[in-house]
């Protein structure tokens, strides 16, 4: 009984099966956007080295925290599960911006 | 002799009698989500690695080609696809697990490995076409950052597609229930973690433009 309750708290918590769907088709837009941008002469605006790199950078990002969020579930998880991949990810990128710094990567 | 699928299992159990912990929260899943976090460091590694050597070419004539001469975008680009529609598979096999239709689950599960399968033979394609192409592991530092960063990744996706076979054998033979659901979550975190680390990978190393 009280498994059963926990299974159903879990399916009330959890998006539905049509809203992970409707993530995964923007997911797919997204990636198809940052592939047009290899071809760049289909988008003059991707013309710019500056603006293609930003605008992947944010791609990325928002591609990244759409799976974590709502396909690890971490939008609906105890915010401690959040802090503890949050706390590795925030670790990863200081320790290797400085170290690309200190090979002067950035110049 | 216990099996894989056995042990696989016996975790899940456990997984569910940690509920009753101090912090509220399971042990597997927290444990999990700290090994995850580690990860982080190990490709930002390999990733940074990667950044730092992708133009150097080796000293001799044979050794010039690097792999972003060689790059095949439209091809990467579907494999890319391939693998972010493994995480939606994945956790439709958790939401039917969730609800307690195995049918489901076990079709789901077997999807989610076989796309990670058309993955894992892009890759092997992509290496071999490389290697034709003058672009050996060991030719300059360019391309063996490139092997160590993408095989890795490749050995991370075989290892997902070991765990979601073992589910799919254990839920064929009667041992993944309903109550087993964080068993399915526990190896969905993994994968998910697996295809974020490509989203990582394809955008910096594939996408972004090369000086």
């Amino acid at each position: 009984m009280a498994e059963t309750t926990l299974v159903e708290e879990q399916a009330h918590d959890h998006p539905s099966d049509w809203a992970y769907v409707k993530i995964a088709l923007l997911l797919a837009a997204i990636t198809a956007v940052e592939v047009l941008t290899y071809f760049e002469s289909a988008i003059t605006v991707f013309e710019n080295n500056s603006v293609t790199i930003a605008s992947l950078m944010v791609m990325m990002v928002v591609k990244f925290y759409m799976v974590a969020m709502y396909f690890m579930h971490l939008k609906h998880d105890n915010p401690l599960f959040t802090r503890l991949f949050a706390g590795g990810l925030a670790l990863a990128v200081a320790v290797y911006v400085i170290a690309l710094s200190a090979f002067e990567f950035w110049a | 002799m216990a099996t894989a699928t056995d042990a696989a299992v016996d975790t899940a159990d456990h997984g569910h009698d940690d509920h009753g912990t101090s912090t509220g929260i399971s042990n597997t899943k927290l444990a999990m989500w700290g090994f995850l976090g580690s990860e982080c460091l190990l490709f930002g590694g390999l990733i940074s690695t990667y950044l730092l050597y992708k133009t150097r070419r080796g000293p001799g004539p044979e050794n010039t080609v690097i792999p972003t001469d060689v790059f095949d975008i439209p091809f990467t680009s579907v494999s890319s696809f391939v693998l972010l529609m493994s995480s939606l598979t994945m956790v439709l096999a958790l939401s039917a697990i969730t609800r307690g239709d195995h049918p489901a689950t076990r079709a789901w599960l077997l999807t989610t490995a076989m796309l990670g399968g058309i993955f894992i033979g892009g890759q092997v394609y992509e290496f071999t076409s490389f290697i034709r192409e003058g672009v050996g592991y060991t030719h300059n530092p360019a391309s063996s950052a490139f092997y160590t960063l993408t095989g890795f990744h490749g050995v991370h996706v075989s290892l997902g597609i070991v765990m979601l076979m073992s589910l799919f054998v254990a839920s064929k033979q009667g041992k993944l229930r309903q109550e087993h659901s964080e068993t399915v979550e526990i190896v969905g975190l993994y994968w998910h973690f697996v295809d974020v680390v490509w989203i990582f990978i394809f955008t910096v190393i594939y996408l972004i433009p090369v000086d």
